[in-house]
Formats: C-alpha cells, structure tokens, sequence
C-alpha cells in the first residue's frame, strides 16, 4: 500500500488517536491507523484475563518486569520495556508507562473520567501560575457533551462549579467500606460524591454490553462494558472499511516536503524489521504526550533544523504529570464481616473532588481523594503480614498453624485507602529532550528526562497527607504505616509514577512559546496535529483522559472543516 | 491464634504425613498426580499436590518463552524442597476441612516463585540453611530430621517477630516469608476460596450492601444518595437524556 495516499494518518491508537479515528473515517475521509503495539481484544479467550482464577496463573497474579500492575493487568507495555529505553539526566527520577497495544493505555485505564472545570483552563488568571489555556470550557463542553452520550460514563449532577455536571448514566451504590468514609468525611464537612468513571451501568448502544460487575475494569473488559480507545472506537471504524490498521509499526519520523509541509510517516515494521513509508495529506499523532513529542524531535529536515513543530523550543517543555499520595488505615468495625460479592465496578464507586480555596493555602492547585478498600479477589500478595492488626487488637503478631486461617478471616476486607491525586504547575525546566548517544533497538534515538518537583507539589503533598489522616480516621481507621514527612517529600508520588503526563507540545496563541494551536493544529507545519495529552497547557487536578477524548473530537471536528475549505 | 488450637494440630502432623503418602490428597484440584519425595533416614516421605506446569492465559509471546524456561529451570535441592514441605505444613497444617499448604502444592509454588523472582532465591536458601545450622547446633539433627517436638520448638522460636534476640533474626524474617508464600499460595487455590469463603469473581449485579450488613453496621444509604444510583431493572433500557442533561429512561 506504500503508493497508496491517505487522507489522514494517525499515529498512535489509545484515547486521542482512537476519537481521531473514529471522528475522521465517520467523516468519509481514508485513514491509515499506525500502532506499535499489536492487535487486542480482551473479547477474544486467548487475549482474555478477565474473570480468571487466581490458580490460573503460576504466580498467581504476581506482578512481573513485563506486567508490573499484575499477571492479569491488561497493560502489554509498562514501566520498562523491551528494547525501548528512555534515561534521565541528572537526578531526575521520572518514570514512564507506556502500553504497546491497540487501544493503548486506554485497556487498563482506571476510567475516572472527569471534565475539566472553568477554572482549570485559566489558572494563571488565578495565581499567577503557569499559563491560561488558549480556549476555555465553553469551547470544550459541547465536546464533553457529546463524549458522554457516546462513550458512556457513570456519575451525577451535583452542580459543582469547577466539577461540572454531565451526561451521566447512574452511579452504582457505595460499598460498605465506602459508606464508612461517607459517614467520616461528613463529619469533617468534606463533601463526597459517586464517582464519574466510564464503565457502562446501563446500555447505550447495542453493540456494547452492560456492566456485570466483576471489579477487574483493570483486566479490560471481554464485554465491552468499560471504555476503551479500541473496544468503543477503533473496532466501529474498522467495521467502516475506510480505516487501514497497521499493527506493530513504530513510527521513526514525520515525513516533510521541501516546503516543510508534512507527506506522510516512515515506520518500522517490526515482523520484519523493514523501514516502510505512509503517505498522507495529513499527520495526526497521537502517540501519547512524550512519544508525539520524541517522534517531532526526531523529524529533524533542513526546514525543521530542531525537529518539526520546534521553531519555538518547546517541544518536549512543559512536561508535567498529577502529583500523588496515598495511606491506608485498619478499620477495626469491619472485622470478622460478612462475606457477599461486592467486586462492583473496578476500583471506587465515590469521590470527593478539590473542596478547598488554595488562596488560603500555601500551595497554588488543588487535589481530589480517590477511595480504596473492600473484598477483593485473592491474589499473589494476599496474606502476606496476615495478622499485622494484631498489634492493635493486643494479640501477638506472626506463629502458625490452623489458627491463622481465623486470622485471615477476621482481618479480611477491614481496610480503608485514601490516593490523592493533584495539579502541579507546569514549568520550562521539566522537559524531555532526544538523548544524544542512546538508541532503541530499531536505532531511533530515545527520550532523556528532566523534572524536579518545587515547593507547590511539595506542600500540596504535605497537606493530603493531613487531609488522608483526618479522614481516615473520622471514618473509624486506624491509621497504618508512618506518616512520610519532609525527609519523604510527604510520600509525593516520583514524577510519572501517576500517569497522567501532558504538555510537551503545549497550544497557545504565541508561536514563539507554544507549539500548537488551540485545535493541535503545529504552527510550524498546517497539517500536522497532536491530538493527545501533548496539547495540554495545564493539567487540573482531574485525571487526562475525558479531556483528550474531547479535544481529539473537537480537533477532528477543525482537520474535517479546513479540508473542506480546502485550508490543508 | 490459640496456641491450645496449634498444639492440638501438630501433634498429628506426623500421622497425616503417613496418610498423605498413602493416599492421593483428599480435595486436591490443582493436580491429581501426587510428588513423593524419597525418605530421608528416618523420616516418613512426604507429599504434596503437583501443580501444573503449563498455563494458558493471554500471554505474549516473550512471556510464554519466558514461563517455559521458569519451568525447565530447577532450583531447590531435593533436602531444600522437603525442607519447605515440612515447614508449610506446619505453618498451615493438612487436617482441615479445607486441606493445607501440602494439599494446595505449597512446595511447587514456593519454587516457581523463587524462580520468577530473583529477588527470592538467596533469602529462601540461605534461609533454610540457616535453619539447619540451627537445629543441629540445638538438636544435633537438620530440620527436617529433627523430631517433631524439636521441629515445633525452633518455630515457636523464630515464629514471632516481636522476639528481640538478635541471633534469631534471620530466621524470623526467613520464617515470616515462608509464612507470606503459604498463606498467599493456599488463599490463591479453589481450597484457599473455599476456606474464605470467597464468592466474588462472577459476573453478577452490584445493588448495594445487603440490609442484614447494613443493619448489622449501622449503615443506611440515605434518599437522595439513592435517587443518584441504578434502577438495575432497567439498566438494559437504552439511556436517553433531556436537554438539561437528566437521563430520562
Ligand atoms: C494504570 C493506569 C491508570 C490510569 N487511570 C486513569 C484514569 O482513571 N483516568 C484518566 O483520565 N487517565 C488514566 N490513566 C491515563 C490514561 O491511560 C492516558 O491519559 C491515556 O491513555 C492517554 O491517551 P493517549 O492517546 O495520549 O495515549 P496512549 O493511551 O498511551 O496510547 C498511545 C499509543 O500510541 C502508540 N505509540 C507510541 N509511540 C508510537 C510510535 N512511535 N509509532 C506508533 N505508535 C506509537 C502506543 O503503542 C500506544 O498504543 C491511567 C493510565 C494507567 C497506565
Ligand atoms: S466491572 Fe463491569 S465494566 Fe468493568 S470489567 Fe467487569 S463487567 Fe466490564
């Protein structure tokens, strides 16, 4: 197909690439669809993890270098990969996940799915910080809108403010351990909320199905019942036969004319390890924020000396990733409970979002409480410590013998979790940048890290370790492990480790200290465009994902415009 | 626990050790084949379940070459295998209703996972020889050659990790992780769900904590948290919302 021309190439199959394509072959335009990972459908039995034993596996779920959220984690990627390195300068301790894998990260995603509020896209008008966004919510909202009603996500109307109400399917009911902390934070007048996540408690559609509740979203769902890129996008634009899906294919570099306007992508297939071109009238990556950023640095040509999209210097600026924390407390009321299926959806069914003024605090973004706990299934890692909360009962810890099956039984599901998960500010000096000596296996120079918190994130930690303190025990926990103070950064979350990198192709008004316009349209190249987490100029203390997906749709929207006007 | 409760058992553990080598494991789901390990001088032989050492659930390529090598690869010395038997069933011994460690294929597991994790193989074999080292200053005999009473009483030594002495600590932190692998590679079988009584893992519908649990926790789901949840009777309706973004079906 090498003389074949594309209307559009799409680089990258998770949450921005997946709305691109959908959006785009719907609009009647040829899509050729570039992933590096392979194909995947949780659907299929031999790719399925969900709703398997733990005997079924020899490790019993254990985690592994190549699955380090557990054996049955959807994720065929990671934290380290092989054969694609990535370094970091200095003392930088940035951490990077990457899914290989049609649908990307989108498989093993936890689903939060939450909008971007007013304030989010104008943050500097508040403190200063950072930049605004070059748009605002009432740009994105119609967007929000209509990936609710298509996609599906699970919430309620609270008419919060800064957390706006959505198209929401109804919440599932809270678990016990989940009413605990209801009852907990009321006390201390912290609001709390179902939670708004993407799994489908009702029907939608008829080729999707409805939730059975099994808890194990994180597996990827062989119903297709939770959001993913490729389950509730790619699979429909397929069925469309304008979409050409190219698996295993690393994308090297954009491909450029003499005029600097982009042709098309060179690719490596890896079956065969041979360098292949795509030609397109147009470039949509969406390769996740560092990987769109590295394939621009690495499409360098004598009209794009420092990378395409570069003129500015700031591909790759700007990273920055949700800050985190996390702690969990023993709740002595659910010893010895009874024992029901309450799997529900994967992970919580409540929340409570950003409740404070941070003008009357010492650091600048807020953050929201992600609830843990329950019955879950066991799995590698299951009784170890059995008795610990002995120590609180004035029982002695550890022995053995017959006993100790009373032990497990007493102490099972009697646990309360709180993670945080906050904004930071972005900043100039957190980047990432092409490392001049490393290669990966297929010779493409890789990414090399800089980032350093400041004292925003730092106190912003400091802070959700009280507030986690409070809560828990308000809820009846008693609290485990010791508090981390400053010596731990007040157990700040490394930069990475959260997964919710964005910003390294920055939009803005100024070509001068952005990279793309508000549509993800390059200022350097008119028909090139990112449509992932790149874009972002800031990143609210709300996770990424319903924000790519809207603005992938809303960049879409633009790309079908200006063809029409023939502007591209 | 009590310790009347572990006395009672570990008085029998040499009897059940006989019945185990007589007969097929009682209740045994992961293998049928049972592994007997040769006697040492003096000593009863010991058997446990086999597990499977094939696996076929949505690997990749790279990870199934992997697993194939963990299983081709052996790593405890026969001494050292018995040695861990004898040490998991004491820890969660086999006259129960819901079998034990031996029934759940503890051994096989504890090698697989030292196999998998690398991290694991020093600390369990030097573990188990720091065992040795201790019985035969004591009793003059390795562990598993010592008798049963003095088998019980180097566990009760190292079983705590509330004990301050020093030279014991080894053997508390090996003891406490073959404590970890027992419990976790049993409550990880059918036998381990059935002693826990687990029931998740099934396609279901969540709608909400059973009054009983409700009532006996003081808890209630208050009105207008409810009027925000699923109707599950109609969860199969297709969902329509009005303008004002309220779902109408
Ligand atoms: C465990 C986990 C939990 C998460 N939970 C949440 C959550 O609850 N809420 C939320 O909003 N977000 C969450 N996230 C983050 C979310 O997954 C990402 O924000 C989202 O998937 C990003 O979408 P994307 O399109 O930018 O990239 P990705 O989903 O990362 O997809 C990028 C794709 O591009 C491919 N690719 C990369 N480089 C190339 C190349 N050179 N050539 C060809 N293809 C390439 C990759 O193989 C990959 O398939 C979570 C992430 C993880 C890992
Ligand atoms: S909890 Fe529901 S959406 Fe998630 S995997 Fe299970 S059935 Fe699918």
């Amino acid at each position: 197909m090498a003389d074949k021309e594309y209307d559009i190439i799409i680089v990258g199959s998770g949450a921005g690439g997946g709305m691109a394509t959908y959006q785009l072959a719907n609009a009647g335009l040829t899509v050729a669809l570039v992933e590096a990972g392979g194909y995947y459908d949780p659907a299929a039995d031999e790719q399925r993890t969900q709703l398997r034993n733990p005997w079924e596996s020899p490790r019993r779920g254990a985690s592994t270098r190549r699955r380090p959220f557990g054996d049955y984690n959807a994720c065929i990627g990671g934290w380290d990969l092989d054969g694609e390195p990535y370094t970091q300068k200095g003392d930088t301790e940035f951490m990077w996940w990457r899914g290989r894998m049609l649908g990307g990260r989108t498989n093993h995603w936890g689903r939060i799915s939450l909008r971007f509020g007013p304030l989010d896209f104008k943050r500097r008008d508040i403190d200063g910080l950072g930049e605004n966004w070059p748009i605002g919510y009432e740009d994105v909202k119609p967007y929000y809108d209509k990936v609710d009603k298509l996609i599906g996500v699970f919430g309620s109307n609270e008419g919060l403010y800064n957390d706006p109400d959505g198209f929401f399917l109804p919440a599932p009911k809270p678990r016990l351990h989940e009413l605990y902390y209801i009852d907990g934070a009321r006390k201390l007048n912290v609001p709390v909320y179902p939670a708004r996540k993407s799994m489908l408690t009702k029907r939608i559609n008829d080729e999707r199905g409805v939730c059975y509740y099994c808890g194990q979203c994180s597996r990827a769902c062989s119903i297709h019942a939770d959001f993913s890129s490729s389950t509730a996008l790619i699979y429909p634009a397929l069925r469309g036969g304008r979409v050409d899906l190219y698996t295993n294919s690393m994308v090297r570099e954009v491909l450029t004319d003499a005029r600097g306007k982009a042709t098309g992508v060179s690719y490596i297939n890896k079956e065969d390890k041979k360098e292949c071109t795509l030609n397109g009238r147009i470039v949509v990556l969406a390769a996740s924020a560092c990987s769109s950023a590295r394939i621009l640095l690495n499409s360098k040509s004598a009209q794009h000396q420092n990378g395409l999209g570069n003129s500015s210097g700031h591909v790759g600026r700007y990273l920055h990733d949700s800050t985190g924390a996390s702690r969990a407390a023993f709740l002595p009321e659910l010893m010895n409970r009874d024992i029901y299926n309450e799997d529900g959806v994967g992970g919580m069914h409540v929340y409570t979002p950003w409740w404070l003024e941070n003008a009357a605090l010492d650091f600048p973004r807020g953050y929201h409480l992600e609830i843990g706990g329950g019955m879950g299934m066991p799995s590698y890692g299951f009784g170890f410590a059995a008795n610990q909360y002995n120590d609180y009962l004035g029982k002695r810890v550890g022995g053995y013998g017959n006993g100790l099956r009373d032990d497990i039984r007493r102490f099972y599901g009697a646990r309360l979790s709180i993670a945080c998960r906050g904004e930071s500010v972005p900043q100039y000096d957190n980047y990432c940048e092409l490392d001049p000596t490393v290669v990966d296996e297929w010779g493409i120079p890789v990414l090399r890290f800089n980032y350093q918190w400041t004292d925003y994130e730092i106190n912003q930690a400091k802070h959700m370790q009280d507030s986690m303190e409070a809560l828990l025990e308000a809820s009846g926990g008693i609290l485990l492990g010791d508090k981390p103070g400053a010596e731990r950064n007040y157990g700040l979350a490394k930069p990475g480790e959260i997964i919710h990198e964005v910003g390294t192709t920055r939009m803005g008004l100024d070509p001068k200290t952005s990279v793309t316009n508000e549509f993800g349209q390059l200022h350097d190249a008119s028909n090139v465009f990112v449509v992932d987490a790149g874009t972002f100029v800031s990143q609210a203390d709300k996770n990424p994902t319903w924000t790519i997906l809207a603005l992938s749709w809303r960049a879409s929207d633009y790309i079908v415009e200006q063809m029409k006007q023939q502007n591209i | 626990m009590s310790e009347r409760s572990e006395t009672k058992h570990s008085v029998e553990r040499r009897d059940v050790l006989k019945a185990l080598m007589l007969a097929p494991v009682a209740g045994a789901v992961l293998a049928s084949t049972g592994c007997t390990v040769a006697p040492e001088a003096g000593r009863q032989a010991i058997t446990w379940t086999r597990l499977p050492t094939q696996y076929s659930y949505a690997r990749t390529d790279v990870e199934k070459q992997r697993d194939a090598a963990l299983f081709a690869e052996t790593f405890f010395r026969e001494h050292e295998l018995v040695t861990i038997a004898v040490l998991c069933d004491i820890i969660l011994p086999s006259d129960h209703e819901n079998g034990g460690a031996l029934a759940a294929g503890l051994p096989d597991f504890v090698e697989f996972m030292a196999k998998d994790r690398e991290r694991y193989k020093l600390p369990l074999r030097g573990g188990i020889a720091w065992l040795d080292n201790y019985s035969l200053d004591n009793f003059g005999a390795r562990f598993v050659e010592a008798d049963n009473k003095q088998q019980l009483a180097i566990c009760d030594a190292i079983a705590y990790p509330d004990v301050q002495d020093e030279a014991l600590q080894p053997g508390i932190a090996f003891f406490s992780l073959m404590r970890n692998m027992t419990l976790t590679g049993y409550y990880t079988t059918e036998l381990g769900f059935r002693d826990l009584g687990y029931v998740g893992n099934t396609p279901n519908i969540w709608d909400g904590v059973p009054d009983a649990v409700l009532a006996r926790h003081g808890k209630s789901y208050d009105a207008e948290w409810l009027a925000k949840c699923v109707d599950q009777s109609r969860r199969n309706i297709k969902a329509e919302w009005d303008d004002e973004m309220n779902l109408i079906t």
